[in-house]
């Protein structure tokens, strides 16, 4: 009996390596201190009541931002482990193969379980109140999206300690990720994880797109809808196309690997270039995805900190319609070097080398809209200003890497990392910043240290050249990607130990605005005017924190940037704050199901990737469970009252009579 | 701020209209779905690695009848809505019901092809061809498992609401997802099967 239990755990946990004896500790420690701080604070009532069930969709938000910080951290410390090994030559830090582990679980997780939901927190906690909307269209629906993307997020990320972390690359190619390569139950971790969560953000898509264009507040045509409202439509209906060929992608994989079919393997007549089409497909749009919502960011802040309406308006909105049709068009940019032919490569370059003019339309959108403002410096401008050049140096490189012929040279080069780290981590990821700083009071309701702040963009930018400008340099001179170790004799060492210096100093940034959180906490100044930066549209005319209704009286939206335009008329004497009739305010009751019926998914993927089918088929049963009693609950929402609005409103400040 | 005028009670929007919406765009990502696994059909038709083909495998008159099951059982959702739209909630159950029962069959001629063939020794795991004949005939088959489930949830709130506007959504979406599966299962006659015996 003994002897059967040990050989498990043996087969079961992963052991043998001090990082992971390490990661086996903390999540225990960190699960024992959770739960003995809710129980001693007996707080467990209140945190299922005002969290876990909640279909709020501020809070869906904030719990998804705070998820993706988390996951930024686990990602980081991976980054940093490989920047530890690349340090200099001939290091002796990790092994090949918990290098590939390491950048496989690093770009799977930057990617999809920190890009992705700190987006999806930002459509959450903003889009509505942009929209001058009660909540999003489905907030049900909303938590459970939530919830999936968590429970794939955290099958994921116990790859690590249960059975082994995946390590064929964040996209998985066939043959290797095939089970004649790769039997141990990594893949199936990748594969669970982020097909779980994939439901959820494909249900988002779906989400929002109702929402954006059905609930917005009277009045507000689609033209004079906020420039971040169109991007995250404009993302949400490239997730809708996209994300279903993920779905069936790793469906096929799974189907392969599980069922002994043969898609993509070598026997069997089957073929893994089409696993590589497939992927991309998914896999280019994506990148889109995760941009777009960031040149909305940047239209916001660059408009509101200039004291302008945004340049352009129109041409920004159609850009970004043609950046995610033509996403969908190019995703073969991606393998010119693996046999398609000259002219399959000369349209996926020429398709490619198109998305930089719409892309380029809006930087100079962005730059004409500065051009004669009265321009301040505070921190999310300061982000925005200093994306600017990021974008147009990852933009060139982007040219350059679509040139087919000359891809042959850069292909899986330090030049392609360089590249792509340029457009993620400063194109989007900073943007995230941007975002996150700029609608910090209105989500939280102060404002966070602004010289603090600037500290960790210095930090953050210093760093990030420091990082990435030598990589470009040496993929040029021949370093490959995914190589855990290199001689001497390449003369790379300089470059990459200045490479790594530059990843400590982002890493030290993080820490900073973890500190610039926690000191704002600290020294807290509530911001009662709803409106700190003076902004223009209608997030800005409420109370901060939006209190749980969003807005007391739905606003009449008469222009583009309303709020602006409304207080321009009260200054002028045009309009008087005018005296409203409250009324009782429809909302969703609370359910504890979307969270339950995510853990039976949790067991679903689990009881697959172990091929314990006594664990997956129950799960599976709890799913379909959840789902009937969900539809057999017509008892789902209820009013709030007249009395309680005006008490809420009294206590943010607003006196309605 | 401006007022919102006393006529325009409430404004939260039509639940029922959001839904009905939200469900277009959940069948066009479904329309996505099922064109990636006919593209993989198509890559993969002729990698039958020595194994069997469609000519050795597909028995047409099974399939005639399947699909001459499924073409009916359309009409008939298509007969609920009538009933429903007269009020009728008895023939609005029965038709569901009728539907159901076709679909079941359909299924039982779809599962009795899959243990014929199975026996004959074309498993999903023999060839690429077969890998991709499974999948995409039984992610349809599943599509029809999973909308004979939801039709009996929603007869049940009908037997228990009667003929709301939230079951009357219910009913006309359920019948929208089995046209659907009638539409996919077109293509999946004509290009599985028709191209594949010719
Ligand atoms: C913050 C500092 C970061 C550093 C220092 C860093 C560093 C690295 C390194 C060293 C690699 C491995 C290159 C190789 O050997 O092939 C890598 C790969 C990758 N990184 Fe990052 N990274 C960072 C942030 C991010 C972010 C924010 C994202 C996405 C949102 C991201 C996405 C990826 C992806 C997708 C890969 C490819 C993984 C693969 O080869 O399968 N990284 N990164
Ligand atoms: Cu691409």
């Amino acid at each position: 009996m003994w002897e059967s239990v040990k050989e498990f755990a043996s087969e079961f946990f992963v052991t043998g390596d001090p990082l992971i004896y390490g990661a086996d500790v903390s999540i225990v420690l960190s699960i024992i201190a959770i739960v003995s701080v809710l129980t001693y604070f007996k707080k467990w009532g209140w945190l299922w009541r005002e969290w876990l069930t909640t279909v709020d969709h501020k809070k869906i938000g904030i719990m998804y931002i705070l998820a993706s910080v988390l996951m930024l951290f686990r990602g980081g410390v991976d980054a940093l482990l490989m920047r530890a090994q690349l340090v200099m030559p001939e290091m002796q830090f990790l092994s090949g193969d918990h290098y590939n582990q390491i950048f496989t679980t690093h770009g799977v997780i930057m990617i999809l379980f920190m890009a992705m939901p700190l987006m999806f927190g930002l459509f959450n906690v903003i889009v509505p109140l942009q929209l001058g909307a009660r909540d999003v269209a489905f907030p049900f629906l909303n938590a459970l999206s939530f919830w999936l993307f968590f429970s794939g997020a955290m099958l994921f990320n116990l790859s690590f300690v249960i059975g082994g972390s995946p390590d064929a690359g964040w996209l998985a190619y066939p043959p290797y990720s095939e089970l004649a390569f790769n039997p141990g139950p990594g893949q199936d971790f990748y594969i669970w994880g982020i097909q779980i969560s994939g439901i959820g953000s494909l249900m988002t898509g779906i989400n929002f797109i109702v929402t954006i264009l059905k609930v917005r507040a009277p009045g507000m045509t689609l033209m004079k809808m906020p420039m971040f409202s169109w991007s995250v439509l404009s993302s949400c209906i490239a997730i809708v196309f996209a994300f279903p060929i993920l779905t069936v992608t790793l469906a096929l994989l799974f189907i392969d690997r599980y069922l002994g079919g043969h898609f993509f393997t070598l026997d069997g007549g089957g073929n893994p270039m089409m696993y590589i089409n497939l992927i991309w497909m998914w896999g280019h749009p994506e990148v889109y995805i995760i941009v777009l919502p960031a040149f909305g960011i940047f239209s916001e802040i660059v408009a509101t900190f200039s004291r302008k309406k945004l340049f352009g308006y129109k041409s920004m909105v159609f850009a970004m319609i043609i950046i995610s049709v033509l996403s969908f068009l190019v995703w073969a940019h991606h393998f010119f070097t693996m046999g398609s032919g000259a002219d399959v490569n000369a349209f996926f370059a020429v398709t490619t080398m198109l998305i930089a003019i719409p892309t380029g339309v809006k930087v100079f959108n962005w730059l004409f809209t500065m051009f004669r403002g009265k321009i301040t410096f505070e921190t999310p401008m300061l982000w925005t200003v200093g994306i600017i050049p990021n974008f147009v140096i990852g933009g060139m490189t982007g040219v350059l890497l679509s040139v087919a012929p000359a891809d042959f040279q850069y292909h899986n080069s330090y030049f392609l990392i360089a590249h792509f780290h340029q457009v993620i981590i400063a194109g989007v990821v900073f943007g995230f910043f941007a975002g996150l700083y700029y609608w910090w009071p209105k989500i939280f309701g102060f404002k966070l240290n602004e010289r603090i702040g600037r500290w960790a963009f210095w930090l953050w930018n210093i760093g990030f050249y420091l990082c990435f400008m030598p990589q470009y340099a040496l993929g040029l001179m021949g370093m490959t990607r995914r190589i855990y170790t290199y001689g001497w004799d390449k003369g790379w060492f300089e470059m990459n130990l200045v490479s790594t210096i530059g990843a400590v100093i982002m890493g030290a940034a993080f820490l900073v605005q973890i500190w610039d959180i926690a000191h704002s906490i600290k020294h807290m100044k509530r911001d009662t005017t709803g409106d700190p930066w003076n902004a223009r549209t209608l997030e800005w005319s409420i109370p901060s924190p939006a209190p749980f209704y969003n807005f007391a009286v739905m606003p009449q939206v008469t222009s583009q940037d309303d709020w602006h335009e409304r207080k321009l008329r009260i200054e002028q004497g045009l309009e008087k704050p005018a005296k409203v009739a409250l009324e009782p305010i429809h909302m969703p009751k609370n359910s504890g199901i979307p969270i339950v019926m995510s853990m039976f998914w949790f067991f679903v993927g689990f009881g697959l990737i172990f091929d314990w089918l006594w664990m997956a088929v129950p799960g599976f049963i709890g799913v379909i469970a959840c789902m009937v009693v969900h539809s057999f609950n017509y008892d789902t929402d209820y009013y709030v009252t007249v009395e309680e609005i005006k008490r809420t409103e009294a206590e943010a400040g607003r006196v309605i009579t | 701020m401006a007022n919102v005028n006393a006529g325009h009670h409430d404004h939260h929007p039509d639940q029922e209209e959001l839904r009905t919406f939200a469900f277009w765009i959940y069948l066009m990502t479904d329309v996505i779905l099922f064109a990636t696994l006919f593209a993989t059909y198509i890559v993969l038709q002729g990698s039958t690695d020595g194994g069997p083909g469609p000519k050795e495998l597909f028995q047409m008159n099974g399939i005639y009848a399947s699909t001459f099951i499924l073409l009916t059982s359309s009409f008939t959702s298509g007969l609920a809505i009538l009933a429903m739209n007269k009020g009728n909630r008895l023939a609005l159950m029965n038709w569901l019901g009728v539907t159901i029962f076709l679909g079941a069959s359909f299924l039982f001629l779809e599962i009795n092809e899959f243990i014929h063939m199975v026996s004959e020794g074309a498993t999903i795991g023999t060839s690429a061809f077969l890998t991709a004949f499974y999948t995409l005939v039984g992610t349809h088959g599943l599509h029809v498992t999973l909308g004979i489930g939801w039709m009996i949830i929603v007869i049940m709130q009908i037997a228990k609401h009667g003929i709301t506007p939230v079951t009357k959504r219910k009913v006309n979406i359920i019948s929208l997802f089995w046209h659907f599966l009638d539409v996919v299962w077109i293509f999946v006659f004509t290009i599985v099967y028709v191209m594949g015996v010719n």
